[in-house]
């Protein structure tokens, strides 16, 4: 096989990407398909606890690029999928440790025996973005729906497009369709209209990730998250499957409608 | 071998005029050249002369990149050909359309259909925040100005699109200067001498035309009746 590469990368930091890319890493190999994220964050990697495998790291991915162990040895098989796998970034070196042509034969490397590289990369747009980009066949933007978020979003999207990599899919995470609806978050198409490239998925905000990446068990493995079935969903239309697109605001029913109503009535 | 690569001071840092031939091996005879001098070349600005050769996006960002790595700073291309200018824009970096400096040297190189002061930089793209375009005559672009995106043009500004970023049209004093836009909405737009920002939205957009009457920065609606 050769694996498809994708980078998910924001620019801003505290977006999502790290959760995004476990999640979405889960649900590709939840679908049987041999899948391994690479953290890309080196000097602040934290993709292995939020996968919950930060105690099997014996040889992260500055030791592979160094030649100080194989590539099959720094690759931690995950506790609960049998296809999936994580690559850790070192926790002592920085970004600097490794440059853009390590990156690319590295994951040369993997493509072999993948379906899918996940790259996570760190935020910014220095040394680091540029070793997790220069891999990717494809780049997945995260951003939220914050208006500095959002500017960071269309920086990277213009990065990513002179370094030939674009055009770039993008994935809104905590969006609040409440707050939406009373006009007080950017809504997806307020996003769209400034970044105006391809929507993959729209995460709502969900108190089940923290838990989740505070337990070290991704959201997309627990079947009644609203997030987790959000990136079960982005998972299958990268994989080109045509998934609709939920409706967000129906999320609390008629009785969450009605309670509302009783509510405004009240303050009427 | 480089024996065509000319490395100049100027003011505004050193200004290497790559020789005429092949792309890999011009960029070549250059990191040669830098890597002999390395000290002398560390931590300088550098303008890129690159004549009519057609560089893009991927071989002028390994470059920068390359260049990065010796800790010289690329911060202009000087090219003719509309492909280098646009690769160049796209990764932030200041346009010059050609030696600016021997002023009849210039004229003689410029394209004989060209009209006297109408030189124009198309940009046939949206610019995303942090993108900079820098050109002394006019620019028009195809696409969206984003918020964060920055034009400085020594004539007009024209965006077939939203323009939600910063321009400054006449640059060099030129109060004449306009800018128009299908939607003119950006952060901050100078025109010669005079800044305004723009107020809150009112309803839906309109192509509008910016440019100073009675020494107000005045924008107004376009129409068929109000060209000039």
């Amino acid at each position: 096989m050769t694996a498809m590469t994708a980078t998910l990368t924001s620019g801003k930091g505290g977006v999502g990407k790290t959760t995004a890319t476990a999640n979405i890493g889960v649900a590709l190999a939840a679908q049987g398909l041999r899948t391994v994220c690479l953290d890309a964050d080196i000097g602040l990697r934290n993709l292995d606890v939020v996968m919950g495998l930060e105690n099997r790291i014996v040889y992260d991915l500055v030791d592979v690029i160094e030649g100080r162990c194989k590539l099959r040895q720094a690759l931690i098989k995950d506790k609960r999928l049998n296809d999936l796998y994580l690559l850790p970034a070192a926790q002592t070196r920085d970004k600097t440790a490794v440059s853009p042509q390590d990156m690319i034969r590295l994951v040369d490397e993997l493509r072999a025996e993948f379906d899918w590289v996940l790259i996570d990369s760190p935020a910014g747009i220095e040394r680091g973005f540029r070793n997790a980009i220069a891999p990717a066949d494809m780049v997945l933007i995260v951003t939220n729906p914050e208006v500095s978020a959002v500017r960071d979003a269309d920086r990277i999207i213009g990065l990513v497009e002179a370094e030939e990599k674009g055009p770039a899919k993008l994935i809104v995470n905590r969006m609040k369709p409440e707050m939406v609806r009373r006009g007080e978050m950017l809504g997806t198409d307020d996003i769209l209209e400034v970044l105006a490239i391809e929507l993959v998925g729209i995460v709502p905000e969900d108190e089940t990730i923290v838990v989740a990446s505070n337990q070290g068990s991704p959201a997309a493995l627990d079947p009644r998250s609203r997030a987790g079935r959000a990136f079960r969903q982005i998972a299958q239309r990268l994989t080109g499957e045509q998934v609709p697109f939920d409706e967000l605001e129906a999320k609390d029913g008629f009785f969450g409608r009605l309670s509302r109503l009783v509510k405004s009535g009240g303050e009427a | 071998m480089d024996s065509s690569l000319e490395i100049k001071g100027t003011g505004d840092g050193l200004l290497a005029v790559l020789p005429a031939g092949e792309w890999p091996e011009s960029v070549e005879a250059l990191l040669h050249a830098i890597d002999l001098r390395a000290d002398f070349f560390r931590g300088a600005q550098l303008t890129l002369q690159v004549g009519e050769a057609e560089a893009r996006a991927g071989e002028l960002g390994r470059l920068r990149d390359a260049l990065a790595s010796r800790e010289v700073h690329l911060r202009a291309v000087r090219g003719e050909h509309p492909a280098t200018q646009e690769a160049a824009a796209n990764l932030g970096l200041l346009v010059q359309p050609r030696t600016p400096e021997p002023a009849v040297e210039a004229e003689a190189e410029a394209s004989p259909h060209a009209l006297e002061g109408e030189e124009c930089l198309f940009v046939q793209r949206t610019l995303r925040s942090g993108h900079k375009v820098h050109f002394p005559g006019h620019v028009v672009v195809l696409g969206d100005v984003n918020p964060g995106a920055e034009i400085v043009a020594g004539g007009n500004v024209i965006v077939w699109g939203r323009l939600r970023g910063t321009v400054h049209a006449g640059a060099s004093g030129q109060d004449t200067a306009r800018v128009c836009a299908l939607d003119l909405a950006p952060t901050q737009l100078r025109i010669g001498a005079h800044i305004a920002v723009s107020p809150d939205r009112r309803g839906k957009p309109r192509p509008e035309t910016a440019l100073i009457r009675d020494g107000q920065l005045v924008a107004e609606p376009w129409s068929i009746e109000g060209r000039r």
